[in-house]
């Protein structure tokens, strides 16, 4: 259970959060939505210690926790994919999974334990990858996004942030990506998306949170709720 | 154009793969320079000739292996050059004005050149400032040091029977060769059956046997030929020795070690490994100081060659050659590709050029016009593989 209570953050003039709430459990995908300025990104920064809140508090199983910094995100099994990727395309796909990670005995690289290691990880999101000794450039961009995605997983984490991960996607690679989703929910992960496109929020997400203007504007249970009810709360028009 | 196409491709997944089989572009070119400078000159081809080119290789092969530790990262070293001849001048100076040891002499040229690299990183990363500028004014900088060092003199010369002139005259007897020989080809031979072996363990793929048989007796074929025709003549030189003792140990510990994989990784996304933890200022600032002091090494080295520092040590054409080397050998400008392995094709490449050019009397305007063409063709294959690789 993790929960954000009251967290507001200015830029200057700019409120970009305002007294927002949101509540992230295991085994559950949410998805976040809401419009350009919404305050989405903000909010997932917050979260995973890239900005920090000017108010409000942020608690792991009722315990109010400090995220100063993406470091101690992490370190409370807070994972974030990001919309570039940050993947190193001159890399190998070992290499990008354990970047900065590295398994090692005293500064020697232990290669066979990482690629076992990876190929068990692969194999069990259903990724595949012909040949995952060749460099990430040569993936497809589904493939990169799983590959990003998989990276995440690498520090066992408790929650997975994933920002936008289909958005630079063809159909068929959307479905590949929102099928690791699910993989992610199913073994217990809390899951947060980012995205622009409802039908993948319908397709993957079990609650809808939606922001407008940097308040919560709207929580739903996805399954249960019409696209126009969703459209309507980020709009703000009257539902 | 499909075929063209797939013909660019090939080569390019090749070059894009670290620590595959980039090289074999450098290779053809290699054996396509020795069939025509020995088909227009039987000296080329000779035992004393080619014990010459590996005289001449490992002085600027060693300033190239630390540009391409720059390289790597998307930067660059200009400075390599006048820094080499600055760290040589000095370590005349300590060694024959102060009548100091030849050991300490070296030692205090490589850490100059540390202390020079730590400088370069400190306005590169503190300071922010770009390595072309950084480097730019340390091409004329240093330089500036050099020639004020040597004051108005401008030549000192080594003793020619000094511990350091001897370095460059010095030769392996044939026992000592073939065992070295045996040494690397057991070394190599041993640890890719224990490789094997461990990858059966963790149950990962295999490659095919044949492989590993072709490639360990190719480097036995390789290096008995070398040794064959180095003995024929003098002796495997020393200096050949020591420069690929450098490319060799330079290669593992990228490949292997934490560092390297962090090096490569700057060099493909700087931002990702910022992200993901890895210490990016500090990796750079030791690429800086490793650059420099592989720079003042490569001085030493010449400095024993020509058994004097002067005026145009690391002058001229040295920094220019050392960074078309590590292109040429296939270090990608745009950095995160190449192995330091290209410093020694590269600079085969251009030592060959040079020495047949000589022996056949051409004039060094046709000479540079030559080694150019070959520089812009390394840098076109590398734009191309690049290309292909990002589909």
């Amino acid at each position: 259970m993790f929960a954000v209570r009251g967290v507001s953050k200015r830029f200057g003039a700019v409120r970009a959060l305002d007294a927002v709430d949101l509540d992230l459990s295991a085994g559950e995908v949410v998805a976040l939505v809401g419009d350009n300025g919404a305050g989405k990104s903000t909010l997932i920064k917050v979260i995973s210690g890239a900005v920090t809140a000017d108010e409000g508090q942020l608690e792991r199983d009722g315990v109010p926790v400090q995220i100063n910094n993406p470091h101690q995100a992490r370190s409370l099994g807070i994972s974030t994919v990001y919309q570039d990727l940050a993947l190193c395309e001159n890399l190998n796909v070992i290499g990008n999974l354990f970047l900065g990670s590295e398994r090692r005995r005293w500064s020697l690289l232990r290669k066979i334990e990482m690629e076992r290691t990876a190929r068990t990880l692969l194999s069990s999101l259903d990724v595949r990858i012909q040949d995952i000794q060749v460099p990430v450039a040569m993936l497809s961009g589904g493939q990169r996004q799983s590959v990003a995605i998989a990276r995440a997983l690498v520090g066992e984490p408790w929650l997975v942030i994933l920002d936008e991960p289909t958005a630079a996607l063809g159909v068929e690679q959307t479905a590949q990506v929102l099928d690791l989703i699910r993989r992610l929910r199913d073994r217990g992960l809390a899951v947060l998306v980012i995205s622009h496109n409802l039908a993948d929020v319908r397709a993957v997400s079990d609650r809808t949170v939606v922001l407008r203007l940097g308040r919560n504007a709207g929580e739903f249970r996805t399954a249960e709720t019409s696209p126009e009810a969703i459209v309507a709360a980020i709009t703000g028009a009257v539902a | 154009m499909t075929t063209l196409a797939k013909a660019l491709r090939r080569p390019a997944e090749r070059a894009a793969r670290p620590g595959g089989v980039g090289s074999w572009p450098v290779v053809g070119g290699l054996i396509v320079i020795a069939i025509v400078f020995g088909s227009l000159n039987e000296q080329f081809l000779s035992a004393e000739n080619l014990t010459n080119l590996a005289l001449q290789l490992a002085a600027t092969g060693t300033i190239s292996l630390g540009i391409i530790m720059v390289l790597l990262l998307g930067e660059i070293d200009l400075s390599a050059g006048s820094v080499s001849g600055l760290c040589a001048a000095v370590l005349a100076i300590v060694h024959v004005r102060h009548g100091q040891s030849a050991l300490l002499a070296v030692v205090i040229a490589l850490a100059l050149g540390a202390v020079i690299g730590l400088v370069h990183g400190l306005m590169f990363t503190q300071l922010r400032m770009p390595s072309f500028v950084v480097t730019l004014a340390g091409l004329i900088g240093w330089q500036g040091l050099l020639l004020y060092v040597l004051g108005r003199g401008g030549t000192i010369n080594l003793p020619f029977d000094g511990a350091i002139a001897r370095l460059s005259d010095t030769w392996l007897p044939p026992w000592s060769s073939w065992l070295i020989v045996v040494l690397i080809v057991g070394v190599v031979a041993t640890s890719a059956v224990l490789n094997r072996r461990a990858r059966r363990g963790a149950d990962l793929p295999l490659q095919p046997v044949h492989r590993s048989i072709l490639r360990i007796g190719g480097l036995t074929v390789l290096l008995g030929a070398a040794v064959l025709v180095l003995s024929a003549d003098r002796g495997v030189p020393l200096l050949l020795v020591i420069f690929g003792a450098l490319v060799v140990s330079l290669d593992l510990v990228l490949r292997n070690t934490v560092f390297g994989q962090w090096i490569y990784a700057i060099g493909g996304n700087a931002e990702a490994a910022r992200r993901a933890g890895i210490p990016v200022t500090r990796l750079r600032i030791v690429a800086f100081v490793l650059a420099s002091t592989l720079a003042a090494f490569g001085g030493v080295l010449a400095a024993s060659r020509l058994a004097a520092v002067n005026q145009s040590s690391g002058g001229s054409d040295t920094l220019l050659m050392a960074i078309a080397a590590a292109v040429i050998g296939g270090v990608s400008l745009f950095g995160g590709r190449g192995r330091p392995y290209a410093a020694l094709l590269g600079i085969l490449v251009i030592q060959s050029i040079t020495n047949g050019m000589l022996l056949l009397n051409v004039d060094s305007s046709i000479r540079f016009m030559v080694t150019a063409v070959v520089l812009a063709a390394a840098v076109a294959i590398d734009s191309l593989s690049r290309r292909g690789s990002e589909q």
